[in-house]
C-alpha cells in the first residue's frame, strides 16, 4: 500500500516536472520579452519570499533588512559585470575607483560574490541586532537596511551613487533566474527537513523551551540570519541582471515590504506558499493593468478605471485573502500530493452530501 | 550506604547562591547538594524564590553571588543551553512546548543537541549527517515507544490533554539524555488520580535511566511519597532540610505554611 503511494507520487512528480519543463522552454523560445521579464521577476520574488521566510516564517525573527541584503548582491554584479570599456561611460561624473575599476566578471561568479558579500554584512549585523527581539529586530534591520542604501548612494566611486549603473549584460533567456530560483527552493526544503530545520522551528515556537533542550539560540538564528542574507544577495544579484540597470532608489524599504507581502499571503513558514504567492503576487499585478485603463461597458464609460486603480483592486484582493485565509494560504503546511488529494475527497463529499438528499426528494 | 554516597561528589551543587533583582533579593544564600539517584524537592509557599533557583541553576540568570556545581565542575553563567549539553533537563511550571508541532517532532528536536553534522552537510545529507539522522530518529521512535505516547506521536502538541502535555514535557526532557532532571510542579493543575500516575512515571524513569531528580512541587502527596531529601525554602532563605518526616515535623515549616497565631 505504502509503496503504492510512493510509486505514485513520484510518477505525479515526474510529470509535473516534465510539464513544467516543457512549458519553461516553449516559453523561452515562443513568449513575448514582456512575459519573460515577469517570469524572470516570479523567479525573483520567490527567491527574496524564501530569504525572507526562512528568518521571519521558519526561525521567527521579525527581520526588515531584505532590501538591503538584495542591494548588496545587486551591486556586486553591477560593478564587477559591466564591461571594462564601456566603464568610463557609467561612471563620467567620477572615474571608479582604481582598485576595482579593472576586475571583471562574468554572471556566475559576480552572482556568487553578491550572496557572499551579502551573507557577510548579515553576519557583522547580527552580531548586535540578533540580541534585540520582535519589533525591535524590524526597527533594526530596517535601518540597517537604510544605511546601505544611503551608503550606496555616497560612495560615488564605486557605485556611481545616485545616478546609479547601466550597461549591465542583462540576459535575454529565463534560464538564470530560474534555474537559481529552483536551486534555491530545493535547498530550502531539504534545509527545512534537516535537524537545523527543526531547531529553527523549536526557535520560532519557544526560545526558552528551544534553548532549555540545548539548542544555542545566537548560532541558530544567526545561521539563519547568514543564509538569509546570502540568498537575497543572490536575488539582488538576479535582479540587476534583469533590469541591466540599478540605482540606489530601486532598494528603498518599500521594496521590503513586497517580500513581506509574499511571505504573509503565502504563509509564515511555507515553502510552497511563498512559491504561489510570489506568482500571484508578481503575475497578478499585471494582470490587473486592466484596471489602469479606461473601461467602457455596454456604452457605460466606468469611471473607477484610471492609472492607478489596479493598486485599489490588489489592496482589497489582499484584504480578502488575509481575511479568509488568516495564515495565508497554506499556513505552515507544505503542497504535496497528499494535501490535493485530500482536498479533492473533502470536495468530493461535500458534493455528495448535498447531492443525496435532493435525490431522495426526486423518487418521491 | 548513605556514607558513602555523601563522600561522593555531589551531582548538583549551589555554594551560596545570591539572587538580587534590584532591591529584591529573591534567593538569598541557597546551598544545597543534590546526589547520584537521588530524589529531591524543594518546596516552599508561593513567591518563595524557586523557580528562581531552578533558573539560575539552569543558566536563564547568572547569580549575583555564589557558584553551581554540576559534579564538581562549576556551570555558573553558562549560557541555558551548555548546561543542557552538559546533562541537565528541566521541564517549566507552565508548560512550554512547541505547541504547533507534533509530539513526534518535539522529541526529535530535543536531539539537536547531540547532532554534529555542521549545516551543510545536514542539507545535502551526506553520508554521516544522514547515518545520525537515522539515529535521531530511532531513539525518538523508541523514547516514545517508552513513555507509551506511541498513540499520540502525530498529534499536534497542543491538543493533548493536559496531563499528556506534562507527560510529553518530561518525555522531550529525556529526549536530551540528561542525566539531571529537573521538574517545575510537575503535577501542577493535575487532579488527585493524574498524580499518582505522574508519581509512578516519575519513579519509572528515574529508575530506566538512571537518573537524579530534583524537583518543585506543591503537591504534598507527591512530594513527601517520592522524595528522598526535601528543602523548605521561605522569602529566598533556606529553612529546613531533611528526610520527609523530618520536615514535616520542624516547627519552622508549619509556621512557614500556615503562619504563627498572633499573640492577641
Amino acid at each position: 500500500m505504502k509503496r503504492e503511494m510512493n510509486k505514485k507520487r513520484i510518477l505525479l512528480n515526474l510529470i509535473l516536472i516534465a510539464v513544467a519543463a516543457a512549458f519553461l522552454i516553449y516559453a523561452d523560445q515562443n513568449m513575448s520579452f514582456y512575459s519573460l521579464r515577469i517570469i524572470n521577476l516570479c523567479a525573483v520574488y520567490a527567491i527574496m519570499g524564501l530569504s525572507m521566510n526562512l528568518i521571519n516564517g521558519f526561525t521567527g525573527m521579525f527581520s526588515l533588512g531584505s532590501a538591503g541584503f538584495m542591494a548588496i548582491g545587486a551591486y556586486a554584479v553591477a560593478i564587477f559585470t559591466v564591461p571594462v570599456a564601456v566603464r568610463s561611460e557609467v561612471f563620467y561624473l567620477q572615474p571608479m575607483w582604481p582598485v576595482i575599476a579593472n576586475i571583471h566578471m562574468g554572471f556566475f561568479p559576480a552572482m556568487i560574490l553578491g550572496g557572499v558579500l551579502s551573507a557577510v554584512a548579515a553576519f557583522l549585523i547580527g552580531f548586535p541586532v540578533l540580541r534585540l527581539k520582535g519589533d525591535y529586530l524590524a526597527i533594526a534591520t530596517l535601518g540597517f537596511s537604510e544605511i546601505i542604501r544611503i551608503a550606496f548612494t555616497n560612495l560615488q566611486t564605486v557605485t556611481n551613487g545616485p545616478l546609479g549603473i547601466k550597461y549591465i549584460p542583462s540576459f535575454d533567456h529565463i534560464w538564470w533566474p530560474v534555474l537559481t530560483a529552483i536551486v534555491v527552493t530545493v535547498f530550502m526544503f531539504l534545509l527545512i527537513k534537516s535537524s537545523y530545520g527543526r531547531a529553527f522551528k523549536a526557535i520560532r515556537e519557544d526560545e526558552i523551551a528551544a534553548e532549555a533542550m540545548g539548542i544555542g539560540l545566537f548560532k541558530h538564528s544567526m545561521l539563519s540570519f547568514v543564509i538569509s542574507g546570502f540568498l537575497a544577495g543572490m536575488g539582488g544579484a538576479l535582479m540587476a541582471g534583469i533590469l541591466g540597470t540599478i540605482d540606489p532608489k530601486q532598494f528603498l524599504f518599500t521594496l521590503t515590504y513586497n517580500f513581506l507581502l509574499i511571505i504573509v499571503l503565502g504563509g509564515m513558514g511555507s515553502i510552497s506558499g511563498t512559491l504561489i504567492s510570489s506568482v500571484i503576487v508578481t503575475a497578478g499585478l499585471e494582470w490587473l493593468r486592466i484596471a489602469d485603463e479606461p473601461l467602457t461597458l455596454f456604452g457605460v464609460n466606468i469611471p473607477l478605471f484610471r492609472p492607478g486603480f489596479r493598486m485599489v483592486v490588489f489592496s482589497v484582493l489582499l484584504m480578502v485573502i488575509v481575511l479568509f485565509f488568516s495564515k495565508g494560504l497554506m499556513g505552515t503546511k507544505e503542497l504535496s500530493w497528499e494535501l490535493i488529494g485530500n482536498w479533492f475527497e473533502r470536495q468530493k463529499a461535500r458534493f455528495n452530501k448535498k447531492g443525496t438528499p435532493l435525490k431522495g426528494g426526486e423518487s418521491k | 550506604m548513605t556514607q558513602t554516597k555523601k563522600a561522593a561528589v555531589p551531582v548538583l551543587e549551589t555554594q551560596n547562591i545570591l539572587m538580587r533583582f534590584g532591591g529584591v533579593v529573591a534567593v538569598n544564600n541557597l546551598s544545597i547538594q543534590v546526589h547520584q539517584g537521588e530524589i529531591v524537592a524543594l518546596i516552599g509557599p508561593n513567591g518563595a524564590g524557586k523557580t528562581t533557583a531552578f533558573n539560575v541553576i539552569t543558566g536563564v540568570y547568572t547569580p549575583t553571588e555564589g557558584g553551581v556545581l554540576l559534579k564538581g565542575e562549576p556551570i555558573t553563567g553558562l549560557l541555558p543551553n551548555k548546561i543542557t549539553q552538559k546533562g541537565v533537563a528541566r521541564t517549566f511550571q507552565n508548560i512550554r512546548l512547541f505547541k504547533n508541532l507534533t509530539v513526534y517532532e518535539n522529541i526529535l528536536i530535543a536531539k539537536h543537541l547531540r547532532f554534529k553534522a555542521d549545516f551543510m552537510s545536514a542539507t545535502l545529507q551526506l553520508p554521516h549527517a544522514r547515518r545520525m539522522e537515522k539515529q535521531m530518529h530511532a531513539d525518538t521512535e523508541a523514547l516514545i515507544n517508552r513513555l507509551g505516547l506511541q498513540s499520540v506521536k502525530n498529534e499536534i502538541a497542543s491538543s493533548l490533554p493536559y496531563g499528556q502535555q506534562r507527560r510529553l514535557e518530561i518525555a522531550r526532557a529525556l529526549a536530551t539524555e540528561p542525566e539531571l532532571l529537573l521538574l517545575d510542579e510537575p503535577a501542577a493543575g493535575m487532579n488527585p488520580q493524574e498524580t499518582d500516575e505522574l508519581t509512578e512515571f516519575i519513579r519509572e524513569i528515574k529508575d530506566e535511566y538512571k537518573l537524579t531528580i530534583f524537583m518543585i512541587e506543591h503537591h504534598m502527596d507527591l512530594v513527601m511519597e517520592i522524595s528522598d531529601r526535601i528543602y523548605v525554602l521561605d522569602f529566598g532563605v533556606l529553612i529546613a532540610e531533611g528526610t520527609p518526616d523530618q520536615v514535616q515535623n520542624n516547627p519552622k515549616v508549619i509556621e512557614a505554611y500556615l503562619g504563627v497565631e498572633e499573640d492577641a
